[in-house]
């Protein structure tokens, strides 16, 4: 996984409440049993005409906003399925970051798997940012993981709040995996009591 | 002591680490897995040599892709849905997991089997790459959705890294009145909450009229906890919980079903337990309800008109100018008068036998007055059971197409898909854009409802019926 500390980047505003993992990443494209290659159909529905044409639109299409690496989006961002294509997909486009009052759990999680620094701010804090990733592809935006902060074109930073563990892994490309393998002597004391008291499980 | 919730209880009874900073290992009992989020994680395994860690403990079931017509046995067509049926099938082989193929009478949407089949318990801490998992919470199962990432670390080590959630409560008081189900109080209750309403929690649900429901109401009701953003939904057993377990394949019997038994009836939430969140509904304010946009907070009693976006604040007005838009709706009109051309009922949400029951009470001796309704039971049993109870002739006289088991127009990843501008009454969990296919239009209602509006056409109060 690559590893995350400070970006600089052009922030794509999507000021839509409750954006949808359907609306992410429609179920057509779960078919792949791989994980890369998705960034094509990223937002799919909201980005192409039926004829695979662009909606011009639609802020990702727009010239400002082609290389944005960070979204600004409205309330409870990825809300619904569970499904890690979401994030895949986001990543793969190349967003490695995303700013909401709100996240879905499960989508919250997933983005740190995958490189992806997911940012929970107020109400107040979002509208500001939102109106600088408005100004389009002049006013980039800097996210510090290190100090937890983003900063906007204009200077006004806001700090953010996020797990230190997760900080961790991110900023150092870990495998949770592999971190938890090595408590595996924990686990195996876990299971050798849980055998005994509750043998049914 | 300190008191503790039931969400406490589980959540103490499972972790195998605790770091300093409150990261823990939690320990899974059960790790259910279907095709479209797993084929990465057993792929992430063979690459780095690792093995699954639990295979008893791990289940394993197609049910996204399969096709829900008579004819399945010929195979799948579209190729890359076959792909991932047939890698599913593979690495359940390699790895050695339990495993329930299409050809097997009890294969069927992941939630429904894993209850059927005496899997899912009392305490257990259960996982699954899919957002309904928090179907079996039903149980007092700490139960719920991961991602691929995550079904690969499960796979690998058996745990989840996890930080507590904070405890909601929501308290069902007093009695349903007839009509009303418990689809109707799960989205009453996103319809109060929101679907943030319940982000960074674990709710209990509790109160008179949830422990009046079945285990197949009190599995719909937790099915649609992720509706409200919470991480999980929970009801603490008892009684028609034992009853509903006991003697099932899976279920501890001898010497052990008494042992857990045991254990199972400390699982409560104490007297002086503190919630963070309170939300309380009074059963007899609750009618059958529908939703009218794009979100499943989009809630109203079908007595109810379409909204105005002026009607709601923040960045939800722009939300619901758009799902206005892609509904077809026009603010103010009665929701009786939307017309609808298609019916679903089925999915982890409301396929089970007794929303069978409820749809077939409604459609008994009558006809349909849609172009399309389709009935899709949750499992193979469950359709066994229907045939045999005489539902599965109700529906087919009524003019249903009565399928075989998967989770077709829930989520459309099959062939069972909305045409542009159609409008389904559907007995599944989302509503949003394209979800039932593209540009297709959807309206979350209870089976009942959803058979009343098959015969009328229209979005129907079932209460007229009955």
């Amino acid at each position: 996984m690559d590893k995350f500390d400070k970006l600089s980047g052009i922030a794509a505003p999507m000021p839509l409440v409750n954006i949808d993992t359907d609306m992410i990443i429609p179920k057509v494209f779960l078919k792949s049993i791989a994980r890369t290659g998705f960034g094509k159909n990223l937002f799919d529905e909201m980005r192409y005409n039926r004829d695979g044409s662009e909606i011009a639109d639609f802020v990702l299409n727009k010239p400002a906003y082609r290389d944005a690496q960070i979204l600004v989006a409205g309330d409870n961002f990825g809300c619904g399925s569970s499904r890690e294509h979401a994030p895949w997909a986001l990543a793969d486009f190349g967003i490695k970051a995303v700013v909401s009052t709100s996240f879905a759990d499960i989508f919250y999680n997933n983005c740190f798997k995958n490189g992806i620094l997911p940012i929970v701010l107020p109400q107040e804090a979002v509208d500001v940012l939102m109106q600088d990733a408005e100004k389009g592809a002049n006013a980039r935006m800097e996210i510090d993981l290190e100090a937890q902060t983003v900063t906007t074109s204009e200077g006004e930073s806001f700090a953010f709040e996020v797990d230190s563990f997760k900080k961790h892994c991110l900023m150092n490309g870990l495998d949770d995996i592999g971190l938890t393998m090595e408590k595996a002597a924990s686990i195996d004391t876990f299971e050798a009591q849980a055998a005994q008291s509750r043998p049914w499980v | 002591m300190s008191p503790k919730t039931l969400y406490d209880k589980i959540w103490d009874a499972h972790v195998a680490h605790e770091a300093e900073d409150g990261t823990c290992l939690l320990y899974i009992d059960r790790h259910l897995v279907h095709e479209v989020t797993s084929p990465q994680a057993f792929e992430g395994l063979r690459m780095t040599g690792r093995k699954v860690r639990a295979p008893e403990k791990t289940i394993a079931v197609p049910d996204h892709n399969v096709p829900t017509t008579l004819d399945r046995a010929k195979g799948i067509e579209n190729e890359e849905s076959r792909i991932q049926v047939d890698a599913l099938d593979k690495n359940a082989k390699e790895f050695g997991v339990h495993y329930y193929p299409v050809s097997d009478v009890r294969q069927g949407i992941v939630h429904i089997v894993g209850p059927e089949q005496g899997w899912t318990l009392p305490g257990m801490t259960v996982v699954c790459g899919d957002s309904h998992t928090a179907t079996h919470g039903a149980f007092g199962a700490l139960a719920h959705g991961i991602g691929t990432s995550e079904v690969e670390h499960v796979l690998a080590t058996q745990t989840l890294i996890q930080k507590k959630s904070k405890n909601m409560k929501v308290e069902i008081t007093g009695k349903l009145k007839p009509g009303v189900t418990a689809k109707d109080i799960t989205l009453a209750v996103i319809g109060e909450t929101g679907t943030a309403g319940g982000t960074g929690y674990v709710i209990e649900y509790c109160g008179e009229a949830i422990r009046d429901l079945s285990m197949e109401g009190r599995m719909t009701v937790c099915n649609m906890a992720i509706e409200g953003g919470a991480r999980a939904g929970l009801i603490a057993p008892d009684e028609t919980t034992y009853a509903y377990v006991k003697g099932r394949p899976h279920a501890p019997k001898g010497a052990q079903w008494d042992a857990a038994l045991n254990w199972w009836k400390t699982l409560f939430t104490d007297e002086d337990a503190v919630f963070d969140k309170v939300v309380t509904l009074k059963a007899e304010d609750i009618q059958p309800v529908v939703t009218w946009g794009t979100s499943p907070e989009d809630v109203l009693p079908i007595t109810g008109t379409v909204p105005f976006p002026e009607d709601f604040k923040g960045g939800k007005v722009d939300a619901a100018k758009r799902a206005l838009e892609y509904m077809g709706l026009t603010a103010g009109q009665k929701l009786t008068d939307i017309e609808i051309d298609t019916v679903f009922i089925g999915s982890c949400t409301n396929g089970r036998i007794e929303d069978l029951r409820a749809a077939a009470a409604i459609l008994k001796g009558k006809k349909i007055a849609v172009k399309r309704a389709m009935i899709v039971p949750g499992s193979g049993l469950v359709r066994a059971q229907a045939e045999e109870e005489g539902l599965a002739d109700i529906f087919i006289e009524a003019g249903f197409e009565w399928r075989l088991a998967g989770c077709s127009m829930c989520l459309a990843m099959n062939p069972d898909q909305l045409a542009e501008g159609e409008r389904c009454a559907a007995t599944s969990n989302r509503n949003f854009e394209g979800r039932q296919g593209y540009k297709g239009r959807t309206h979350l209602v209870s089976p009942a409802m959803a058979a009343a509006a098959a015969l009328t056409g229209k979005l129907t109060d079932v209460r007229e019926m009955m």
